[in-house]
């Protein structure tokens, strides 16, 4: 814990030293080397719970009312910190040259200040044991998290992205803010380790208190009807801010739904479905909407929902299996959801930082402007496309490890059990099967248009190789996500302290002995690749080799604006498996008279939760508020009579309270 | 264990191997006698190979390292898929619980390389040809899954040696029969697409404005063309195993009668597709989806009929 509580306080510091500097290069030197010096020692001490299942606490005093500065470093809490270091690490090494051309026009010392913060904020927040301490640490990582967001604030579509990002969290918090008060209400204390007491509450309120969490914390995560926040926000952000917020800022959220449900009664079985059910729902959505984008850090904040639907399918499910008695099957789909948040703050991690050195090496986040930067930057290029494989979910990489411990748990239920109830889960499977095939569809896509073909504007034809340290900080994740493709047994070890803890049930060694046949096919995979790889090689140095233009009918010169675009990649699929709800906006195109003038076609994807539910609401609220403009004289006098009323009626119910209660 | 294991590795990969282009030759020849034409003889796919493994490349300037990789890619992964899949009566080498989801998504590694390859080229064409190889396989995909469902739902267990075990005699004369049924048809129109025949793919038009799969390789050359198409016979042969095994659920014991069973009943397959490809007009192609979203649906159907 002394190892986890002085990276604490190195972040803190080097936040506070941060400020103070004057110089970009010497802020950055400063920030960089706080987290680089305290992120491995929250790693060693994540390790150590994580391997031993020894929980770790700290008990310091603190002043402030209700609170009490109790840190508990348990094995759900180190799954969190783990990531939650590996990736910070990461994201700071890339940080200083990703930013050092921003660090020439303006003072860097704020950004370190708040990433650092924000880090501290994580950090605070999954090892967090009492109620004020966590929620003061949730608004420190919300606030900080919305500065950096609205980092390039003199663009509109920043400060828009911020404001709703800000708005969304808090209407976030309010929810947290009841589900605290209720559950300390009930308890009678604010630290968690009181909270017992809440496992002997009847289903009723239980179930309010779950529904409040699953929505509190929902909101944060990017789960489907309340994501709507994300989209916006992971674009807008500096590209490793993005990575860490879609990485493991918004899996601090699912550490909240966890840690309620462990201290909540036993599950129902409807709980679980309803986390299913929406998590499933914002896979399909959520990657439908990605094939959309052509900004590819949305398409990457799209297929964010996706992924984190796919947690909330796996963590769903294994609520389900629990409440029907089948502890190996819940075993499956809680192993699946867990290993894929990891899988995915690798992957995710990976594809962020990638997007960050094409953006920095175009000036541009719009797909069809790049085109060809395999050809300028190569190794960027690969450690892309590694990324795409793995977010793909295909072999021999570790987003199919996890994908198959769900796809396992749900047919295991859906073969054992009697009836049409095995309907549900057998269903699920084909729809997780579609979204992988979307999923196939986005990132073949996102690679084919950006990295692969023609530069299809001066600014892809310019670009230029990424810094060796922002390479670095992508092919090690990258590296981790082979690792654990190719033997996901160890993953899996390090998982059991924590799957202890969610069920109850030590059956680690079954999830082992099952998942090695699947590493060892990936290892197989790969040697067979490596083999005909081989063989190719040697092919083209026996046979002779001409250089020509790609076939076009005979015409010699092709121009990459032939090739096809982002848009027409993705048309067919879109018109042909969406509801029309979910298809983008068309305009423009049509085509009059005998001589027609040139003409324009234009696409617009949108978010139709956002724009066809959520902002008719929002605005038709607004509109009935009107009403109560009159309220709004805009003079002193009205206003302090309107507090004397108030506090007038307060004071009466108050002496009418007290002789009630006392009569 | 290690020695029966070495044993059906070998038959499985020699089968595989020698005896894959021949169904492509299969098709060539039923498709000439149908048409009244003597036709190509039946072993020009092994003749076309080793030409084209004899030839040159050319590459396209625009292209990378990834369109190399479609190649390797699309003959490695039909290899290892094969080693998962039962020949017949011959048992899968390899076999863990859940390797059917394995299945799948190697085929999806291969159509990722395959995609992203023809983008590779830059070239309009190519482009179309992969846009259109992920939309269909997003509805192939969950019938696919679904159909091996009904298979698991009726053995009891997770692995495609069980799925396509002894059982299916039995299941095929008891009332899970219709669905069997249902999901061979299934399997059977899966089989069509991923392997771009008529009526959903033409592999022989010259027009390269309605082709799938080959639009996409249209710039491959040489040895690189000839591992495609060798590729391209392999994924014929492992996934018309599937079928082959449905349909054909005997099994005597002894390797070689066995073998030769299976081997009859991919003959009998390749006769099949070379009518069907006779007889029919390709698809339009708004049309292809359509078709596809119905066998999901008679899936599903298969799938609940099972449940009952």
């Amino acid at each position: 814990m002394n190892l986890l509580f002085s990276a604490l306080i190195i972040l803190f510091g080097g936040s506070l030293i941060a400020l103070l500097t004057r110089k970009s290069t010497l802020a950055t030197r400063v920030g960089t080397l706080s987290v680089l010096t305290a992120t491995p020692l929250a790693i060693c001490d994540a390790l150590t719970v994580l391997i031993g299942g020894q929980p770790l606490a700290l008990n310091l005093p603190w002043s402030v009312p209700g609170g009490e500065f109790a840190l508990l470093l348990d094995p759900l809490a180190a799954f969190f910190v783990l990531p939650i270091a590996v990736l910070s690490l990461f994201c700071a090494l890339y940080a200083g040259p990703y930013m050092r051309h921003d660090g020439q026009t303006r003072s860097l010392a704020p950004h370190w200040f708040l990433f650092n913060i924000m880090i501290v904020a994580m950090l605070l927040v999954v090892t967090a044991a009492n109620t004020v301490l966590f929620l003061s640490a949730w608004e420190m990582m919300t606030i900080s998290s919305f500065f950096l967001v609205a980092w390039n604030h003199r663009q509109e579509e920043v400060r828009k992205a911020a404001w709703l990002y800000l708005l969304v969290a808090h209407f976030g918090m309010v929810l947290l803010l009841a589900l605290f008060i209720l559950v300390s209400s009930y308890c009678g204390s604010l630290n968690f380790s009181d909270f017992g007491s809440l496992s002997q509450l009847p289903l009723s309120s239980a179930s309010v208190l779950y529904l409040l969490a699953l929505f509190g914390f929902g909101v944060k995560a990017g789960l489907f009807p309340v994501h709507i926040w994300l989209p916006d926000a992971h674009p807008a952000a500096p590209s490793h801010v993005s990575a860490l917020m879609s990485g493991v800022l918004i899996k601090t959220a699912i550490y909240g739904i966890l840690r309620f449900l462990c201290l909540l009664p036993p599950a129902p079985a409807w709980w679980g479905w309803l986390l299913a059910l929406l998590g499933a729902t914002g896979a399909l959505y959520g990657i439908s909407l990605a094939a959309q984008q052509r900004d590819i850090k949305r398409c990457l904040a799209y297929s964010t929902v996706e992924n984190v639907g796919i947690i909330f399918l796996g963590l769903g499910f294994g609520m389900v299996a629990t409440a029907n008695g089948q502890p190996t099957i819940a075993m499956f789909a809680y192993a699946g959801g867990l290993l894929h948040l990891w899988n995915h703050a690798l992957f995710k991690g990976v594809m962020f930082l990638g997007a960050g050195t094409l953006v920095h090496a175009t000036g541009t986040r719009d797909m069809n402007r790049m085109g060809g930067l395999l050809r300028r930057m190569p190794l960027a290029g690969v450690l892309w496309i590694g990324g795409s494989l793995a977010i793909s979910a295909l072999p021999p990489l570790n987003g199919l490890v996890s994908e198959w411990l769900i796809y396992i748990s749900l047919a295991d239920a859906g073969i054992t059990q009697q009836g049409f109830v095995a309907l549900a889960p057998l269903l699920l499977i084909g729809l997780l099967g579609m979204v992988g095939a979307l999923a196939l569809l986005t990132f073949s896509r996102l690679i084919g248009i950006c990295l692969l073909g023609e530069a299809r504007d001066p600014v892809a034809a310019n670009a230029h190789e990424a810094k060796p340290a922002m390479l670095i900080s992508m092919g090690v994740p990258l590296a981790a996500c082979l690792t654990i493709g190719l033997f996901p047994q160890g993953a899996l070890r390090l998982l059991s302290t924590t799957l202890l803890q969610l069920t109850g049930n030590p059956i680690e060694t079954e999830l082992v002995s099952a998942v090695s046949p699947l590493g060892n096919a990936a290892v197989l995979l790969l040697f067979a690749l490596g083999a005909i790889t081989v063989v190719f090689v040697w092919l083209r140095h026996r046979r002779p080799q001409t250089q020509s233009t790609t076939w076009g009918c005979g015409y010699q010169f092709p121009s990459p604006r032939i090739s096809y675009t982002g848009e027409g990649y993705s048309e067919l699929a879109l018109r042909h498996l969406l509801p029309k709800i979910m298809r983008p906006d068309i305009s423009g195109g049509r085509i009059n008279g005998m001589f027609p003038a040139p003409t324009k076609l234009a696409q617009q994807a949108h978010d139709p939760v956002l724009t066809r539910i959520l902002l008719p609401l929002f605005i038709s609220i607004a509109n009935r508020f009107q009403r109560l403009r009159w309220l709004q004289q805009g003079q002193l006098p009205i206003y302090l009579c309107y507090i004397f009323i108030t506090n007038t009626i307060l004071m009466i119910w108050c002496l009418w309270a007290g002789r009630h209660a006392g009569g | 264990m290690i020695g029966s294991l070495a044993l059906s590795l070998t038959i499985h990969l020699a089968l595989l191997l020698l005896f894959a282009p021949l169904l492509q030759g299969v098709i060539t020849k039923t498709k000439a006698l149908f048409a009244g034409r003597v036709g190509a003889p039946l072993l020009q796919p092994y003749y076309d190979l080793a030409r084209l493994m004899r030839k040159g490349f050319v590459f396209s300037r625009t292209t990378t390292w990834v369109f190399q990789a479609g190649p390797v890619v699309g003959l490695a992964v039909p290899l290892l898929a094969s080693l998962l899949i039962p020949f017949g009566g011959l048992a899968a080498p390899i076999s863990f619980e859940g390797d059917f989801i394995l299945f799948v998504y190697l085929f999806a590694l291969s159509r990722f390389f395959t995609a992203t390859a023809a983008l590779d080229t830059g070239s309009s064409f190519e482009g179309m040809g992969a846009a259109r190889e992920v939309t269909f396989s997003c509805l192939a995909e969950p019938t696919m899954l679904f159909t091996l469902l009904v298979l698991a739902r009726l053995s009891g267990g997770l692995s495609l040696n069980t799925l396509f075990g002894k059982h299916l005699l039995d299941a095929w004369h008891s009332e899970a029969g219709t669905s069997l049924g249902l999901i061979l048809v299934c399997l059977f129109v899966v089989l069509l697409v991923e392997n771009s025949r008529i009526p959903f793919d033409d592999p022989n038009t010259h027009l390269e404005l309605t082709m799938i799969h080959e639009v996409m390789v249209l710039d491959h050359s040489g040895p690189a063309f000839g591992m495609i198409l060798y590729g391209a016979s392999l994924k014929m042969m492992v996934l018309g195993a599937i079928v082959v095994r449905l349909a054909l659920p005997w099994q005597t014991g002894w390797w070689l009668s066995d073998a030769l069973l299976f081997m009859a009943g991919l003959i009998a397959m390749a006769v099949f597709i070379g009518v069907i490809e006779s007889i029919m007009a390709r698809l339009r192609l708004p049309r292809v989806p359509q078709m596809l979203i119905g066998t999901s649906l008679l899936s599903i159907f298969a799938l609940v009929l099972v449940l009952r």
